[in-house]
């Protein structure tokens, strides 16, 4: 008897029971299931939800596993072993010493990220007696990507446990949650534990366990590794080239650091039409707005060095798409399709106010300069009223042309 | 019960639960989302708000009858800023640390809706003893989600109770600290107390489904 067949029979078995959803669950996640829906009428198509989020996770997949190269790379370079990647396949860069470090490093958070989030589904599920929601598995390979990558496993459990009950499951469950779920957990861990998001240790493996190492009076090198942005935003000197930051060899969330495979993953989305290229075109054309003022800005004498914008806002205008979080949150969170804006129109202006605001956070608030993620989250909120105001648009245009007609 | 008729009982025990303030009317969060970051200051803040609730609807029922009630808003207002002022000023005196933590918040008293909501609906229409229970019970209801927010908050957020450090010292990394353990930040700030707030009206409405409303 297959795996396919005995699992079908424990499902028949417990049918019923209380812990009947999690049987499901683990049926529908490796199988077909083998029933069709009761009642109503349906329309039968091949992409449903699960096939939705595998395409999304296999187009983070490369960034998953340039993350875990990267985590290796930045480790023995701050440690000062090798030098700098030159071209994109460079063998400083890929080799099998710093798969290692990025396995060892980045497949714990991934366990973690996955084995609570699914834990507390199934949980809800049982509990509210449905049946578990796919919703997860794209959210959970989005929080390993999204954190800097020593940061603390319980901490990760912690804020995933917050993330998936506040920001999903009170609400409703998949499909039915305002915020994004993986925002939820990175804004939880940003506000609870602020030193271990921000600053320039927690980005390269090893800094933090280094820096106690000093402090217990051993004679050792501090290892900076600060982002470009916390950089920019101190009005240091940037140590990267923009080809660097383009390709992805600078420290950052493990993820998040190569805008050339992001573009990658953005364009297989938009070609498999699961992400909507509406928000992301509008969602960069807002950011090169927002960069062009405060180019402009510079450049007609308003701010000088002397003030304490004047290295973010002086950033050539399409640089702020390489740096940071923007071209990540843009392709992979702007574009979730529950809490983006539904009307097309909408989607225009949900992803330029993205954008806009965005470098406008970046710049304003060095306090938090990765803009992207409180943009996404605010734009979040205001979604529905979008949507509200097109459909209304709408409404009010064609009530116009009736009277028109008819008059 | 001997010293309270089954009445007169109800009226201390119903807000303590099904008519909470806090979490079934949904008043007062503000100064439960402001002052809760300290277990000290939420008792504090919960018997201040006994106090002037409970004398003033005991005032405003001895002078229900002669109240004209186009200005009874502002004969109640008089009454409860008198009140305030004084529960300000015994703070200031005895107790001034605790009073700078509350700062503007005993003030703010005057506007806690709790207040004028029992004034209006209840001591203009009941007499001073009924309206003295009324004022304990619906003061205490509110005091009793100040505590147990300020409570999570104080523990989760700054590692002590009511300023003694009971998961250990987060500087020498004694206790939970020596093995990683880390305040949450995200604790002392407002939002948290609202999502806070929120986790109790959950748990209470889905252990009581007669208080869900559609």
């Amino acid at each position: 008897m297959g795996l396919k067949s005995s699992l079908h029979n424990l499902k028949e078995k417990y049918k019923g029971s209380k812990m009947a959803p999690a049987f499901n669950a683990i049926h529908t996640f490796l199988y077909l299931p083998n029933e069709t829906t009761h009642g109503g009428t349906h329309i039968k198509v091949a992409d449903d939800l699960k096939r939705t989020m595998n395409i999304v996770i296999m187009s983070l997949i490369p960034c998953l596993i340039f993350g875990m190269f990267n985590a290796g790379y930045q480790h023995h370079l701050a440690l000062g072993e090798i030098g700098r990647a030159t071209s994109f396949f460079d063998a400083t860069f890929w080799n099998w010493d710093n798969l290692v470090i990025g396995l060892w490093k980045i497949l714990p958070l991934v366990i973690v990220s996955y084995g609570v989030g699914l834990a507390i589904e199934f949980v809800f599920a049982i509990i509210k007696k449905h049946e578990v929601e796919e919703g997860y598995l794209v959210t959970g390979m989005l929080v390993p990507l999204i954190v800097p990558i020593d940061i603390p496993l319980w901490m990760l459990a912690v804020a995933v446990a917050f993330g998936v009950v506040i920001g999903k499951e009170v609400f409703g469950g998949t499909g039915m949650n305002i915020l994004n779920p993986a925002l939820t957990i990175r804004a939880f861990l940003f506000f609870a534990y602020p030193t271990w998001m921000s600053g320039d240790k927690v980005w390269v493996e090893g800094a933090v366990a280094r820096d106690k190492a000093i402090m217990a009076g051993q004679n050792l090198d501090a290892i900076s590794g600060e982002t470009v942005l916390g950089a920019l935003a101190q009005g240091k000197e940037v140590a990267y080239s923009t080809w660097d930051m383009f390709m992805g060899f600078i420290p950052g969330s493990v993820g998040e650091t190569s805008a050339l495979l992001i573009l990658l993953g953005g364009l297989f989305l938009i070609f498999t039409k699961i992400g909507s290229w509406r928000i992301m075109l509008s969602s960069v054309v807002g950011a090169l707005a927002m960069g062009l003022i405060f180019n402009w800005v510079v450049s007609s004498g308003w701010i000088t060095e002397s003030s304490k914008f004047y290295g973010l806002m002086s950033t050539v205008w399409w640089h702020h798409l390489v740096i940071g979080g923007f071209a990540f949150g843009t392709v992979f969170m702007a574009t979730d399709p529950v809490t983006a804006s539904q009307t097309n129109k909408g989607k225009w202006i949900y992803g330029f106010l993205i954008g806009f605001v965005s470098i406008l956070i970046r710049v304003f608030n060095p306090a938090y300069p990765e803009g992207v993620m409180l943009a996404i989250l605010l734009m979040n909120v205001f979604a529905p009223t979008i949507d509200h105001y097109v459909v209304q648009g709408n409404v009010k245009r064609r009530m116009k042309r009736l009277k028109v007609k008819t008059a | 019960m001997g010293l309270l008729s089954k009445k007169d009982a109800k009226l201390i025990t119903d807000p303590l639960a099904d008519n909470n303030p806090i979490t079934i009317q949904v008043l007062g969060i503000c100064s439960a989302l402001a002052i809760t970051a300290q277990l000290k200051a939420s008792i504090v803040m919960a018997l201040s708000v006994m106090a002037v609730l409970a004398i003033g609807n005991v005032v405003i029922s001895l002078m229900r009858n002669i109240i004209p009630s186009k200005i009874r808003i502002i004969v109640q207002l008089v009454v409860v800023a008198a009140l305030v002022i004084i529960v300000d000023q015994v703070l200031k005196a005895f107790s001034y640390e605790l009073s700078k933590t509350l700062s503007v918040f005993v003030g703010l008293i005057i506007t806690n809706c709790i207040i004028m909501g029992r004034f209006e609906a209840f001591a203009l229409a009941n007499g001073p003893w009924k309206s003295f229970l009324d004022g304990i019970g619906n003061a205490a209801g509110y005091g009793l989600i100040l505590v147990i927010v300020g409570f999570f908050r104080e523990l989760l957020g700054s590692g002590t109770l009511l300023g003694f450090p009971v998961l250990g010292d987060p500087i020498e990394k004694t206790g939970l600290y020596a093995i990683g353990y880390e305040n949450n930040g995200f604790m002392l700030l407002s939002p948290m107390a609202l999502i806070v707030v929120g986790i109790i009206i959950w748990v209470q409405r889905s252990r009581n489904k007669a208080l869900i409303e559609d």
